[in-house]
C-alpha cells in the first residue's frame, strides 16, 4: 500500500512526483551550484530547492512569496542538473514553480513585458535612444515591477557599467531579408535574430550573417520573428512562451529553410525546447518539434560543415566562456573552441571553470546584486589568469556581464562573440 | 522549544544580522542531511571565527538550548538532523585553508573547508591528503574528523582520524581548547585532538585542524576485474592481500549496483556480471605500479575474473572514479529512499558478509545492493524501499537489524565510516557493551554537563547531571 500525498494545486501545470520524489539528498549538486558556492548557505543549493520543491508540492508547505524567491535565487545554470547521478533536475523544478506561482497568482507587469512589448519587436525598436532594450525591458521595467524601489549606487554603476556601447542602428535595420550564398550553395538557413543581438550586440549578429553566406548559405533574416521566450520562462511565464513558440514556429514554416540558426546561446536553448513545450498541445506538438529539431546554434552548425579556411591571420590570446544555455542546455562544448582555432595566429587558452556561470543569468544584477556579482568575481578571477586580448562567449547575457566584470577587474580585454573573430579572419583576406 | 527575542538579538550581535537565520524556508532547508530524516530547527546562526563559536556557545549553554554544528550535510546517519530542535549551526563560512607548511607537511585549515579543496591544495605543493569519502566534494574537513571518515584509499592509507594531528574546538561553555600540533611524537596528556575525532558534535565544536600530508604519489594505475559470480570477486580481496600486495584501493561493486552506474553514467561497464573489483596501484616509482597491477590483474584472473581492464588514461580513471563515487545516489533510480549501511568487519570475512547480506535481501524481498570499500573490510549494503509503504518500511527495519548481527557476530561493527548518529543508535550496546556507553557517557558529562552539543546522537541520552 501507498499512502497518496495530497495534491494541493489541482488543474495546474506542476512537476511530476517523479521530477521531485527521488532527491535522496546526498549534496553532490553542492560544489556545482554557483549560488551555494557563493552563499555556503543550503537554501541557495539545489538540495535545498528540490527540498522545499518537494514540501509545497506535497502539500505539506504553503507557496509563500519567500518559498518562490528561493526559486527565483537560483541562476539556472542548469549544472546540478549535469551532477545529480539520479537524474533530478533541480535547475528545472526551480524554473517550473515559478511558473506555478504565476498560474497561482499571475503578476500584472509580465503581461505589460511579455504579452505587449516583446510581441512588438517595432514597439521595442522604437523605444531605442539611448539604453533601447535594456531601459525598456531591463532594470527600469523590472525594478519597477518587482517593486525594487531602491537600487543600490553601486549596483546602478554596475548596471550601467554591463552595457556595451549602443549601436545607432539595430541589426535588424542592418541585414538584408535575404542574403545570398557565396560560392556553391549548401543550404538555406532561417536566421532567428534574437533581441539583445539585434538591439545591442549588431557586430555579432552582422558577422554571424557573413559568416554563413561565405560559407555557401542563403540567410533568411525574417522581419517579424519574436523573442525567443527565454524572459518568459525565466520569469514563469509559459502562457506568453508558449504564444512567442507559437509565432514563431509559424514564420519559420513559411520560410521553408533547411536549419533555424542563432547566434544567441539563450535563444537557441529556448527554441530547442519549443517541442517540449508545447508537447502536450494536440495542434502544435509535432510542428513545435519539427521546429526545434531544425535549430541550431551558430557554432554548431558552422562545425558540421566543411568550412572555408579563413586566410586572416589574428594574432591574440583568446580564452572562451562557455555559456550555460549553450555547454550545458545545448550540449555545445568543442564547436565554438573548434571555430576559434580555425583562425591563424589565435591562441586559445582555457581557463580554469569554463563552464561556471559568469553570474548574469538575465537579470539577476538587478534582482540578485549581491550574489550575481559574488558570481562573476570568481569568474573573472579565472578569466584574469589567462591573461587575454578577447573573452570569447556566444551570449548576449554573458557578454555584458563579462564586460562588466572586466571594468570590475581591471582586465583589458574585449568581449566578442566566437563567430565576430572567425568573421575578421575572412574580412582580412580580403583586404 | 521557541528560542527567545533576547537570546536572538544577542546571537545576531555575536554574528551579524544576516547570519542568524529564522525564515521558515531557511529552517527547512536545514532539517535534514543525507538521509530521509527531517526535523526544524529553531534557529540557524553562521558563525564566521571560532571567537563567534565561543560566544554563541557561552550564550546557548547559559540558555541550554541544544547545538548541532553541520558542515555540507552529507551524513548518512541523520548525525546533523536537529531531533528536539535548537540551533543548527553551519561551518561553511569558516573555509578558509590557514597554511599547507611543506616542511613538515602539515595543512592548517578551518572546518567549513571543503575536502576536495583541500587535496587540490595539497596537490599543488606535490603533498597528498589521502583520505576520499565519496562525499570528498560535498563534505568539509570538520564533519569529516568529526565522523572519522573514510573512503577507498583507507585500504594502503588509513581513516580521517589518521591524519588529525592537532584540532582547535569549542567547548559546551565556549571555552577554547587547542590540542595536539605540528610535532609527529606527542605524549604530552591525553590527546583530544582523537577525542575530538569520530565524536560527532557532542563532545565540542571541531573549529580549526592541523593535518598530516604525505608525499603525492607520482604513478597510479586503475584496473577493473569483472566477475560472474558475486562470490568469486569478494574472495578476489584476500586472494590478493595474502600475496602480500596492499593496493591503494579495492572497491567492489554488485550487478545491481553496477547496471544503475552504467544508466546513470554511459561508461560502458559490464551490465552483465554479478560483481566488477575497481582496484588501484600507486607508488613513486613507475615500473614497481606497473608490476603491481599486473599481478593484481593476475591474480583476479586465478580467481575467476572473465576479463581484467586497465584504465589507459588519466580521463578514463577519473570516469572510474566518479562513477564509484555516484554509485550511492544512481541507486536511487529504482526507488523513491534508500537506506545505505556501513558495516566493517575484519576483511577475511568478507565473502561471509556478502553471502549474509544478500541472503537477507533474498528472505525479506528487499533489493539490498552491496558495495563498497572490499579492500579494507567496511561494506555499504543499500537498501532500496518506499518509505510510504508502512509494509515495506517494517522490512527495512528487520533488515538493517539483521544486517547489524551478522556484522557483529562475524567480529565486526556497525559502522566503519558514517558514524552512530541516530540510526544506528538502537544497535550500538549490541556492538559495543553498557560498559563502553556507561563510560562514554561520563566523558560527555565532564565536557558538556548540560547536554547541549547534538543531545541524543551517537549514544543515548543520560538523566541529567546532578551536580548542576
Amino acid at each position: 500500500m501507498v499512502v497518496e500525498s495530497p495534491k494541493p494545486f489541482p488543474n495546474m501545470e506542476v512537476p511530476t512526483e517523479d521530477e521531485y520524489l527521488y532527491c535522496i539528498r546526498c549534496g553532490a549538486c553542492l560544489y556545482t551550484c554557483p549560488t551555494y558556492r557563493e552563499t555556503v548557505r543550503e537554501t541557495d543549493s539545489p538540495r535545498g530547492r528540490i527540498f522545499l520543491a518537494r514540501k509545497l508540492l506535497d502539500g505539506s508547505e504553503e507557496i509563500t512569496p519567500n518559498l518562490i524567491e528561493q526559486m527565483y535565487r537560483c541562476l539556472a545554470c542548469g549544472a546540478c542538473n549535469v551532477a545529480c547521478a539520479v537524474g533530478n533536475k533541480p535547475a528545472d523544478i526551480a524554473l517550473q514553480l515559478r511558473w506555478l506561482a504565476q498560474q497561482v497568482e499571475p503578476a500584472g507587469w509580465k503581461e505589460v513585458v511579455f504579452h505587449k512589448t516583446l510581441t512588438r519587436p517595432g514597439l521595442m525598436e522604437a523605444g531605442t535612444v539611448p539604453l533601447r532594450l535594456y531601459q525598456l525591458l531591463g532594470f527600469r521595467t523590472v525594478a519597477n515591477a518587482l517593486r525594487i524601489t531602491s537600487l543600490l549606487p553601486r549596483q546602478l554603476r554596475d548596471m550601467e557599467r554591463q552595457l556595451p556601447g549602443i549601436p545607432a542602428r539595430t541589426a535588424r535595420s542592418q541585414i538584408a531579408e535575404v542574403t545570398p550564398a557565396m560560392g556553391e550553395h549548401r543550404a538555406r538557413v532561417g536566421f532567428f535574430l534574437g533581441c539583445a543581438q539585434n538591439l545591442l550586440f549588431t557586430e555579432g549578429s552582422k558577422a554571424t550573417v557573413r559568416v554563413l553566406a561565405r560559407n555557401g548559405n542563403q540567410v533568411i533574416t525574417p522581419r517579424s520573428a519574436q523573442c525567443c521566450g527565454m524572459p518568459a520562462i525565466g520569469y514563469g511565464d509559459w502562457d506568453a512562451l508558449r504564444a512567442f513558440a507559437r509565432h514563431n514556429i509559424e514564420l519559420f514554416e513559411k520560410l521553408d529553410v533547411d536549419f533555424i540558426v542563432t547566434d544567441c546561446a539563450t535563444c537557441g536553448s529556448s527554441l530547442k525546447e519549443y517541442g517540449h513545450y508545447l508537447a502536450g498541445d494536440p495542434v502544435w506538438a509535432e510542428r513545435a518539434a519539427d521546429f526545434s529539431a531544425r535549430v541550431k546554434d551558430i557554432s554548431e552548425y558552422l562545425s558540421s560543415l566543411e568550412l572555408v579556411k579563413p586566410a586572416g591571420r589574428i594574432k591574440a590570446r583568446v580564452t572562451y566562456h562557455d555559456p550555460c544555455h549553450l555547454v550545458r542546455a545545448q550540449e555545445v562544448r568543442d564547436q565554438p573552441r573548434q571555430l576559434l582555432q580555425m583562425i591563424e595566429g589565435l591562441e586559445l587558452v582555457e581557463m580554469n571553470e569554463a563552464d561556471w556561470c559568469c553570474g548574469s543569468a538575465g537579470t539577476q544584477i538587478i534582482t540578485h546584486y549581491e550574489t550575481s556579482m559574488g558570481v562573476l568575481d570568481k569568474k573573472m578571477a579565472n578569466v584574469a589568469a589567462t591573461e587575454p586580448d578577447y573573452v570569447a562567449s556566444g551570449c548576449p547575457g554573458c557578454q555584458m556581464q563579462l564586460t562588466l566584470g572586466c571594468k570590475r577587474s581591471g582586465i583589458q580585454a574585449d568581449i566578442v562573440h566566437p563567430v565576430q573573430l572567425l568573421d575578421r579572419a575572412y574580412q582580412d583576406e580580403q583586404d | 522549544m521557541a528560542i527567545c527575542t533576547a537570546v536572538v538579538k544577542q546571537l545576531q550581535a555575536i554574528v551579524g544580522r544576516k547570519y542568524v537565520l529564522d525564515s521558515r524556508e531557511d529552517l527547512l532547508c536545514y532539517s535534514f542531511d543525507g538521509t530521509f530524516a527531517e526535523f526544524m530547527p529553531d534557529l540557524v546562526v553562521e558563525p564566521g571565527s571560532t571567537e563567534e563559536v565561543s560566544a554563541i556557545l557561552k550564550l546557548a549553554n547559559e540558555h541550554e538550548i541544544p547545538i548541532i554544528a553541520r558542515g555540507m550535510g552529507s551524513g548518512l546517519a541523520a548525525g546533523t538532523v536537529p531531533f528536539g530542535g535548537g540551533i543548527v549551526l553551519p561551518l561553511n563560512r569558516m573555509d578558509a585553508i590557514l597554511e599547507i607548511d611543506p616542511l613538515n607537511m602539515t595543512a592548517t585549515v578551518e572546518a567549513g573547508v571543503i575536502t576536495f579543496d583541500l587535496q587540490t591544495a595539497a596537490e599543488c605543493h606535490n603533498l597528498f591528503y589521502p583520505p576520499d569519502p565519496s562525499s570528498i566534494k560535498h563534505s568539509t574537513i570538520g564533519g569529516n574528523i568529526a565522523c572519522n571518515a573514510g573512503g577507498p584509499r583507507c585500504l594502503k592509507y588509513g581513516v580521517t582520524g589518521n591524519y588529525v594531528m592537532g584540532v582547535t574546538a569549542v567547548l559546551a561553555d565556549g571555552r577554547i581548547i587547542k590540542s595536539g600540533g605540528k610535532t609527529i611524537k606527542n605524549v604530552t596528556g591525553y590527546n583530544f585532538a582523537q577525542l575530538f575525532t569520530g565524536s560527532e558534535g557532542t563532545l565540542g565544536i571541531i573549529t580549526e585542524a592541523i593535518l598530516k600530508l604525505v608525499s603525492k604519489p607520482h604513478y597510479v594505475r586503475t584496473a577493473v576485474a569483472a566477475f560472474d559470480s558475486l562470490d568469486d570477486a569478494s574472495r578476489t580481496v584476500n586472494a590478493v592481500l595474502s600475496a602480500g600486495i596492499v593496493p591503494a584501493t579495492m572497491e567492489l561493486m554488485d550487478e545491481t549496483a553496477i547496471i544503475c552506474i552504467e544508466e546513470a553514467m554511459h561508461l560502458g561497464l559490464p551490465v552483465d556480471k554479478e560483481a566488477i573489483l575497481i582496484i588501484e596501484a600507486d607508488g613513486f616509482d613507475q615500473d614497481g605500479v606497473r608490476h603491481e597491477i599486473e599481478a593484481i590483474a593476475r591474480i583476479c584472473q586465478d580467481t575467476g575474473a572473465s576479463s581484467v581492464q586497465v584504465a589507459k588514461d588519466e580521463a578514463e580513471r577519473a570516469d572510474l572514479w566518479r562513477a564509484r563515487r555516484s554509485v550511492g545516489p544512481s541507486l536511487a533510480r529504482r526507488a523513491p529512499n534508500k537506506l545505505g549501511e556501513d558495516i566493517s568487519v575484519p576483511r577475511s570475512q568478507i565473502p561471509e558478509a556478502v553471502r549474509r547480506i544478500k541472503e537477507i535481501s533474498r528472505r525479506l524481498e528487499l533489493p539490498i545492493v552491496v558495495f563498497g570499500h572490499a579492500g579494507d573490510g567496511n561494506l555499504h549494503p543499500n537498501i532500496l524501499f518506499d518509505q510510504r509503504d508502512p509494509d515495506q518500511w517494517d522490512r527495512v527495519q528487520r533488515a538493517v537489524t539483521e544486517i547489524f548481527a551478522a556484522a557483529v557476530d562475524l567480529g565486526g561493527t556497525l559502522s566503519g565510516e558514517h558514524g552512530v548518529g541516530t540510526l544506528k543508535l538502537p544497535y550500538l550496546e549490541s556492538d559495543v557493551g553498557r560498559i563502553s556507553i556507561e563510560v562514554q557517557q561520563l566523558i560527555k558529562r565532564a565536557l558538556d554537563p548540560k547536554g547541549i552539543l547534538n543531545p541524543g546522537k551517537a549514544l543515548p541520552l543520560m538523566e541529567p547531571s546532578s551536580h548542576d
